[in-house]
């Protein structure tokens, strides 16, 4: 083992350090975000979430987890995939933590440092939401499909036939994608903004070094 | 009344009915809808997970363009309500955002000052143009019509502000207001599995068979929407859900304009109706009936 993987109890490693500071940068960004501080662990978020029972982490663990310093095992967990966003966490907490916009941030970081689950292929979808989007300005849900399909397995296209069909047959299909006339401004937008969505641990924030717990959280 | 009109992406191809009847019904009532010129992608649920400025540019973009025309953004679609409103939030709240924001949108000759307010048409309906008015347009009351009331997650949370989050009632009001009987329906507010029916198709079937399952036991003759991914995820789907749960439903999904419509008077194909998989026989029924002429006094 190498000297600088040998960890004095108490403190945190180089890579918890660095996703510590990236994640705190991340919430810090939300309207509200540093409620975190305030989680009384009572567990209301786990028990109103309709997907609880999918996950390794609950919601309630994985605040208890950023305390603890061990935000790596929560970006490799497949709650934050399992998650549909539907904001009955955020709404009832007692304690008005924002928990769907952190789980947002921590697939964002996950993203980010491609850490990506085997079993949900969300980052497919995204990438083909974003081809289509790029493109055009506008989705066209076939294209998305296709795109998806093509990424993830085409054999798994051919249960969707049925549904398609009769898609089609009501004339809810639309094959033909729609543009938007100033495509040209549309794609310097993004450009732009790309430049500016670094990897937040780049811009660090003053955190306590070798703190852990309570004391980390700012 | 006027508003600037943001469709979305999913009412211009797989949910055209709930498009025309939002239009119809507007109409209608006198209330003025002008597309909003040029919109783009809000970015969805998808984008907003993954890249914060670039998800906030894109939706600041339509902002900004309506915010040109001084008008406050209606969209039908409860994702686009969410993200376009949580981009407001988002820029009002930190100066440091919203410069960034700017410095991107000016590549497009575009600024945003945080001024529009974005609005969903079912709070435009009971809050400004108010129930009142609405009764004195109704021509074909929805007597004796069950509807199970779906809200979905995204119209209400998290704080949308206009309706109670864990118990809203606008639906609810709206539709004793035109005749029709609510069924008992807690599910109202329960996820019927979002984007997961593409990514994790095993857990979104179980939460929409939750939904249907709940609309069924109550004899609901429909169950009324008012978000497109809901309404897709319940309807398209339900074949899917019959074939893995070993059941028969076949029950219709509706948006909640498309049964407003028929109330008032409004003819089947202005509201895209034919479009929906399942026929509602009830609200047939109530469409064939002859107009009653108002008593001359």
């Amino acid at each position: 083992m190498r000297i600088e993987e040998i960890q004095i109890p108490g403190t945190l490693s180089t890579k918890e350090a660095d996703l510590r500071t990236a994640f705190l940068n991340s919430v810090h960004l939300i309207p509200g975000g540093d409620k975190i501080n305030g989680c009384i662990q009572c567990g209301t978020c786990t028990g109103s979430c309709p997907l609880s029972y999918l996950m390794d982490i609950t919601p309630r663990e994985l605040i208890a987890l950023f305390r603890a310093g061990a935000i790596d095992s929560i970006i490799k967990s497949r709650t934050i995939w399992v998650c549909a966003s539907c904001y009955s966490c955020q709404s009832r907490c007692p304690a008005s933590i924002k928990v769907t916009d952190i789980i947002y941030s921590l697939k964002r970081m996950a993203m980010n440092r491609k850490v990506y689950p085997k079993k949900f292929p969300v980052h497919s979808l995204s990438d083909s939401f974003i081809k289509s989007m790029k493109s055009f300005g506008r989705l066209n849900e076939p294209r998305l499909m296709l795109y998806y399909f093509v990424k993830t397995g085409i054999w798994k296209s051919f249960s969707f036939i049925p549904l398609g069909l009769k898609m089609a047959g009501k004339g809810r299909l639309k094959f033909k994608a729609s543009k938007i006339k100033d495509i040209s401004s549309f794609k310097k937008i993004i450009k732009k903004a790309q430049e500016m969505d670094m990897p937040l641990e780049i811009a660090a924030q003053s955190y306590i070094k070798g703190a852990v717990g309570y004391k980390a959280v700012g | 009344m006027k508003y600037s009109y943001y469709p979305g992406c999913s009412l211009h191809s797989a949910h055209k009915g709930y498009d025309m009847s939002c239009k119809a019904v507007s109409k209608n009532l006198g209330c003025e809808l002008v597309d909003l010129e040029d919109w783009n992608c809000c970015g969805a649920t998808i984008y907003m997970s993954i890249k914060k400025v670039t998800s906030l540019a894109i939706a600041a973009r339509n902002l900004a363009l309506a915010e040109k025309e001084g008008l406050d953004i209606v969209t039908p679609c409860s994702s686009c309500y969410t993200i376009l409103n949580k981009a407001h939030k988002y820029l009002s709240n930190s100066p440091e955002l919203l410069d960034s924001v700017n410095t991107c949108l000016a590549e497009a000759g575009l600024k945003y000052n945080c001024t529009v307010r974005v609005r969903h048409p079912i709070d435009v309906l009971v809050n400004d143009i108010g129930l009142e008015i609405i009764s004195m347009y109704v021509k074909k009351p929805l007597d004796g019509l069950r509807v199970a009331n779906y809200y979905g997650c995204q119209l209400v949370r998290p704080d949308k502000g206009f309706d109670d989050k864990e118990n809203p009632t606008s639906m609810e009001n709206l539709f004793q207001t035109i005749g029709a009987e609510e069924v008992y329906f807690p599910n109202k507010l329960r996820c019927c599995g979002g984007m997961l029916m593409t990514t994790f198709e095993d857990a979104a079937l179980k939460l929409s068979e939750e939904i249907l399952d709940c609309a069924v036991e109550n004899k609901a003759d429909c169950i009324v929407t008012t978000c497109p991914l809901c309404q897709m995820n319940l309807e398209a789907y339900q074949d899917k859900i019959n074939k893995r749960f070993n059941k028969n439903y076949k029950m219709p999904i509706l948006f909640f304009t498309q049964v407003l419509g028929i109330a008032l008077g409004l003819s089947e194909d202005e509201l895209g109706i034919d479009k929906n998989f399942y026929k509602c026989e009830k609200l047939d029924e109530i469409y064939k009936k002859k107009v009653v002429e108002e008593e001359t006094v």
